[in-house]
């Protein structure tokens, strides 16, 4: 930086000479506006450049003398003497600035203030509303966001916008990209966005340099409507954009606005279209659609404003902490079971009503359709509980376990208020005991081990909890040494897992730490290695039907994984027919439906994969798998499913559709059945087995990798 | 790998300022002195931003703006005009001829690294 100073000194000196020679001549000339520019300018970059190399002292002084000749410039003023005195002092007075910092001698700062003062008195003279004040000085040597103005330090609250960027087609011409625009609003808070597609023009007409696409945007945030402002601040003539907060903090709780409300109050459709249409029966959005008042995408992006504030209400309630009651758990318990019994009765009602054809009975069968669903949703949300009731133990275990160990070991929590439902909790604490006693003894290494690597003494495990659609994520992830592939698979080889000559990957090493009886501490310490291995940690997290997942990097630590359902009692399942039987898998896992003929479905059972437009999927016929020997029906159905995030598609009869699944577990003698996770109760009494996806997946994984 | 930045500005010390300023955040950094050099500089090299100051010999930045908003390798290059507060007709008269974005001078070195980082992502 010096030698930029010295940069800046040198241009710094010749402006003064300039700046001198350009005085004097105007001394002469005062009328000349040819040297009052050359003036002001080289003041101007005297000024500018000072404030950027730190130099704010020069800045601040110089400012004043800028200012005045503006004022002279813009005719304001007029070339006096005195002015011309004053003028050259100022100059002096930047110069001994200058050689102060260079040698260190002391500035009269007395007589800076008097000429600032005299430069002053002079612009009041002139004209006063055009002059900056001193605030806008100040504001310029604290160096707002260049271009952009600070917002005034506000309280902050926060608020739901509604935002429409509607950028003109030529927006990319000047360079600026929307998308950029988006990430960086997605950085002040919880936003959603919905790209508009209805201006882009039929191919023919399609100019591929212009901008058709413009964006609806629900922003929950509390950085103010000024930072989002700023975000825009570069397109700000080149786009429509309008901000409107939806729903601020601490406003009166009035009802949620209805669809129809916020597309009128954004001027999509008139209130008198809404009214006309609001005599029908259908759903509002599905009405106007119809009636091609709006489009699709319109109603989504309302909806999605709709739940925004929904769900940003309900949190605000919940952190109100308002007044609550003790009640015991078996009585929750109770509660939930006839919950699942009424929602069982439920389906049969349903399935009576539609068979009957009574229109009568449909509507009232309906009508306790929606009851029983918000009734379920009701009442596991009653079960819910924030999971930092667990993590707080761990506090206390952490700190007990690395004094014992002789390690240095922070804890650090997150997503404390995450919830899960009250039994999944109870039944997660020993598993992640175990995980955290693990990480702090084999993970974390001793404090002289980890200074010689280069890491800070005191290790760290990071425990955090966080919602992942219809999962709760807990990641228990610490900074020690990682999982050592070499280690484990001399373990595994010596414990007789695997082969000598088996063929695995990194992952499928550390997976390996998973199998029964499996522990790689060379020395069995009081804190882990006493029997109770990962394996146990896996089956516990498998009973709550979730998953484990390991990730390690050496030298930098290992991450576990445990991905858990939010809720073990109820859930959305999709019912699918094969044979005679009926099958529910979880409607979460499900991604899409798609239908192969019978030649089609007879070569991917052959390849075991299909071709989903264009990308490799593994194919699993549950026809075969279940041993069915009923015929095959001529068109195959298949269900494409997510674990892991992999694909596949599974070879199903019939699709039946959405069902509302009480889970039933199948008791002690099918326990060893790890396909099928549970039962469920269908309408016409019949019993319907829940696949447990993720465990086919495996089973396929195994037969492919046993037949390769 | 490194994006690169060309920056454009007949003041020494400011090319220095903001080519050091920037090659301490991992920019790759191209200088030229005026318009006419840059565009001359340009022929033939990525660029993924141009920093220009407006005043400057031979071809101003208004007029560099302009050139390279018609060349067809650059015309959709972001482009960052270095301006002053009391240019405002001139922030004006380079955002119609196609300027992205504008830093205000005088700027600190964190500033001008929160400029690049809003155009370039």
């Amino acid at each position: 930086m010096d030698n930029q100073k010295a940069i800046f000194k040198e241009e710094a000196y010749e402006l003064l000479a300039e700046l001198e020679e350009a005085m004097l001549e105007l001394e002469e000339k005062p009328e000349d506006m040819e040297l009052v520019g050359r003036v002001f300018r080289a003041m101007h970059t005297i000024k500018g450049s000072g404030a950027m190399f730190g130099f704010d002292d020069i800045a601040e002084f110089t400012h004043e003398v800028e200012t005045t000749f503006d004022l002279v410039r813009e005719g304001k003023l007029t070339v006096t003497p005195q002015l011309m005195s004053l003028g050259l002092a100022a100059r002096d007075h930047i110069k001994l600035l200058l050689e102060a910092d260079e040698d260190g001698s002391a500035v009269d700062t007395v007589r800076g203030r008097e000429i600032i003062d005299a430069f002053k008195a002079l612009q009041d003279g002139g004209d006063n509303d055009s002059a900056p004040d001193a605030d806008a000085m100040a504001a310029t040597g604290a160096g707002a966001l260049a271009g952009i103005d600070n917002a005034p330090e506000e309280e902050r609250v926060e608020t739901i916008y509604r935002i429409r960027f509607r950028p003109h087609p030529e927006l990319l011409a000047n360079g600026s990209n929307p998308i950029l625009l988006l990430k960086e609003l997605a950085d002040l808070g919880q936003c959603s966005y919905l790209a508009q597609t209805d201006n882009i023009p039929e191919l023919d007409a399609l100019e591929p340099e212009a901008c058709y696409t413009f964006w609806d945007i629900v922003l929950v945030t509390d950085q103010g409507v000024n930072a989002i402002r700023d975000v825009f601040i570069f397109v700000e003539d080149d786009c429509d954009l309008t901000i409107e907060p939806v729903d601020e903090e601490g406003l009166g709780e009035e009802n949620y606005k209805r669809l129809g409300e916020i597309l009128v109050e954004r001027g999509d459709v008139s209130s008198e279209d809404l009214t006309g249409l609001l005599n029908g029966q259908k759903r509002i959005g599905q009405m106007l659609v119809e009636s091609d008042l709006v489009d699709p995408g319109k109603i989504e992006s309302a909806l999605l404003e709709q739940d925004m504030v929904k769900t940003k209400r309900q949190e605000r309630r919940a952190a109100k902490t308002a007044s609550s009651i003790r009640v015991a758990a078996d009585k929750l318990d109770t509660l939930v079971d006839l919950v699942g019994e009424l929602v069982t009765v439920q389906a049969r009602l349903s399935q009576k009503a539609s068979q009957n054809m009574d229109a009568e009975l449909l509507t009232i069968s309906e009508e306790v359709e929606r009851l029983t669903a918000e009734l379920r949703d009701n009442t596991m949300s009653i079960r819910m509980l924030p999971i930092s009731t667990t993590f707080a133990k761990f506090k206390r275990l952490v700190r007990d376990l690395s004094k014992e160990l002789g390690k240095q070991v922070e804890l650090n929590t997150s997503g404390g208020e995450t919830e899960l439902d009250k039994t999944v909790i109870e039944q997660l604490s020993d598993p992640l005991v175990h995980i955290i006693r693990n990480s702090i003894d084999h993970g974390i290494e001793a404090p002289d081990v980890r200074q010689a690597d280069g890491k800070p003494p005191h290790g760290t495990v990071n425990l955090s909890a966080s919602h992942a659609g219809a999962n709760v994520l807990i990641r228990i992830a610490d900074d020690g040494a990682g999982l050592s592939v070499d280690k484990i698979r001399a373990k595994a080889l010596e414990k007789g897992l695997i082969t000598a000559d088996a063929d695995l990957s990194d992952k499928e090493i550390y997976n390996l730490i998973f199998a029964p009886g499996f522990s790689t501490a060379g020395e069995i310490s009081g804190v882990s290695g006493r029997g109770v291995g990962m394996d146990v940690v896996k089956q516990s997290i498998e009973a709550l039907r979730g998953q484990v997942d390991v990730e390690s990097t050496p030298g930098q630590g290992t991450v576990m994984t445990l991905k858990l359902p939010l809720t073990l009692a109820i859930i959305d399942g999709f019912l699918v027919k094969i044979g005679d039987g009926m099958y529910v898998m979880p409607l979460a896992s499900v991604e899409e439906c798609l239908e192969l003929t019978r030649a089609q479905a007879d070569q991917a059972q052959d390849r075991t994969m299909i071709n989903l437009r264009g990308d490799v999927v593994s194919y699993m016929s549950l026809r075969r798998m279940f041993a069915v020997e009923e015929a095959a029906p001529e068109f195959e159905q298949v269900v494409v499913a997510e674990s892991n995030g992999m694909r596949i598609g599974f070879g199903v009869d019939r699709f039946i559709g959405q069902h509302q699944t009480v889970i039933k577990s199948l008791g002690r003698t099918y326990q060893d059945i790890r396909e099928i996770s549970g039962a469920t109760i269908l309408g016409d009494g019949t019993v319907a087995l829940i696949l447990d996806v993720q465990q086919l997946v495996e089973t396929m994984q195994q037969t492919l990798s046993q037949a390769a | 790998m490194a994006k690169t930045i060309m920056t454009v500005d007949d003041s020494n010390s400011v090319r220095q300022m903001v080519g050091f300023t920037l090659k301490g955040a991992g920019y790759d950094v191209l200088e030229a002195c005026d318009g006419q050099d840059a565009l001359s500089k340009l022929n033939g090299s990525k660029v993924h931003l141009i920093i220009t100051d407006l005043n400057m010999p031979n071809l101003d930045g208004i007029g560099l703006i302009r050139s390279v908003r018609g060349l067809a390798a650059h015309k959709f290059v972001p482009i960052v005009m270095l301006t002053t507060e009391s240019q405002a007709s001139k922030k004006q008269e380079g955002k119609s001829a196609g300027a992205t974005g504008w830093i205000v001078k005088p700027f600190k070195p964190d500033q001008l690294l929160a400029v690049v980082k809003k155009i370039l992502g």
